[in-house]
């Protein structure tokens, strides 16, 4: 049997769904957790929600390797910034500066972001910049190639002013949803909410998430058997 | 005037005995010499003034501006040696540009002040460049509201309520 190598030698991409939504108070950031190099996956449980600052996070999605170091140089100008101001940097000056690098690198860079994050003169705030380091302000932004099935699904489901609670159901119900139909994200639902009072990590793992059409709930797995003790598993 | 630097006024670079630069004195004397500049700090905005002095009858009015818009949201009044004072405001224009350009947001004027201030320190390092002779007030208009600055030939940049440099400054601030 021949087994091809190619996959594993493939870059680490990150097929993704990523959502930002912004809501009364805030913003709620959400992603998947699969990061793929071909078929394989490399990762099922990746953390692609990262922090920028205190106040300010970023959903990476494309190449692994482009997002992570456009995001460490983004971290490193934004703590000499907070440092010099004396005071937590806006979202919006955290969303120009990985505008620039997207932009002025456009020719070596594959990498969709998503920002997102709360401060005290403008709120929660949510900045999309796709490919080509277009920077654009929206009340919710989605990427990723999981972001494709989701569109309709938020014009139809997405209001302005929802509460937390809202939000996050709203999120969680989008990744899973696009989870269900796109081979390149899966894995565990990451979310993390910002507002006034802070950041809340929330972690949503397979059974937690509803099914959708034709998913099965599982029928006599074989840990369930296992763990249930029976002396001859193969006997049903 | 006859503080005496005695061999230690020579150079910038060098102390005198007793801890001080006679240069960058010198340069503020130039400033204290000079037409007065008061500016004020209000609820919703800031007030610059400058003493105009005609040197000549045959100059016209509205030449020799000394109040400069250093960006959208803040301005600069000059006090002494003008030629200086147009470098310094010429500092501040290309320190607000940038730094729009890099953080996406008009330059808080806490962050212009502290740059032009570390300009004009700068000058006060090395001996092959002289103090700048020109002291300036800075205001400006950011998220924080309204604020006052000024700047010195050493290079000090404090926060006020009112301030006031040149001839007239002991008058303006009583």
């Amino acid at each position: 049997m021949d087994v091809s190598t190619g996959d594993i030698d493939a870059p680490h991409s990150m097929g993704t769904t990523i959502i930002g939504v912004t809501y009364n108070g805030g913003v709620v950031l959400g992603a998947d957790s699969r990061t793929s190099t071909g078929m394989y996956v490399a990762n099922r449980a990746s953390d692609k929600i990262t922090k920028l600052t205190d106040n300010v996070y970023l959903c990476r999605s494309g190449s692994a390797a482009d997002s992570q170091i456009v995001s460490d140089y983004v971290r490193y100008f934004l703590h000499q910034h907070t440092i010099q101001l004396g005071q937590p940097s806006t979202v919006k000056v955290a969303a120009n500066l990985v505008r620039l690098l997207s932009y002025n690198n456009k020719n070596m860079l594959q990498t969709g972001l998503i920002i997102g994050g709360w401060d005290k003169y403008e709120g929660g705030k949510i900045y999309g910049i796709p490919l080509g380091g277009t920077i654009l302000e929206q009340p919710f932004a989605i990427g990723g190639s999981g972001s494709s099935y989701l569109y309709g699904f938020f014009d139809q489901a997405w209001k302005e002013g929802m509460t937390q609670e809202e939000a996050e159901q709203l999120v969680v119900k989008a990744v899973s949803l696009a989870i269900a139909r796109d081979g390149a994200s899966g894995g565990v639902v990451r979310t993390v909410t910002i507002n006034s009072e802070g950041v809340t990590r929330k972690f949503y793992p397979c059974d937690k998430l509803p099914l959708w059409h034709e998913e099965l709930e599982p029928q006599n797995s074989l840990l369930d058997i296992l763990s249930a003790g029976i002396p001859d598993p193969m006997v049903s | 005037m006859s503080s005496i630097g005695t061999g230690y006024d020579l150079s910038v670079t060098t102390f005198s005995p007793d801890g001080r630069v006679f240069q960058i004195e010198y340069a503020a004397k130039a400033v204290d010499n000079s037409g007065t500049v008061v500016g004020i700090k209000c609820k919703d905005g800031i007030v610059l003034g400058v003493e105009k002095l005609i040197t000549s009858k045959m100059m016209l009015p509205g030449s020799n501006r000394r109040i400069h818009a250093v960006h959208r949201h803040s301005g600069m009044a000059v006090a002494g040696l003008a030629a200086d004072g147009r470098q310094i405001v010429a500092r501040a224009k290309s320190e607000a540009t940038n730094y729009e350009s890099v953080y996406g947001e008009p330059i808080p004027v806490k962050e212009l002040a502290e740059r032009v201030a570390s300009y004009v320190h700068l000058c006060t390092l090395y001996w092959w460049l002289r103090p700048f002779g020109s002291g300036v007030i800075l205001g400006g208009y950011d998220r924080d509201g309204p604020q006052l600055y000024m700047v010195e030939p050493s290079g000090v940049s404090y926060r006020y309520f009112g301030a006031a440099i040149g001839k007239g400054r002991q008058a303006a601030k009583t």
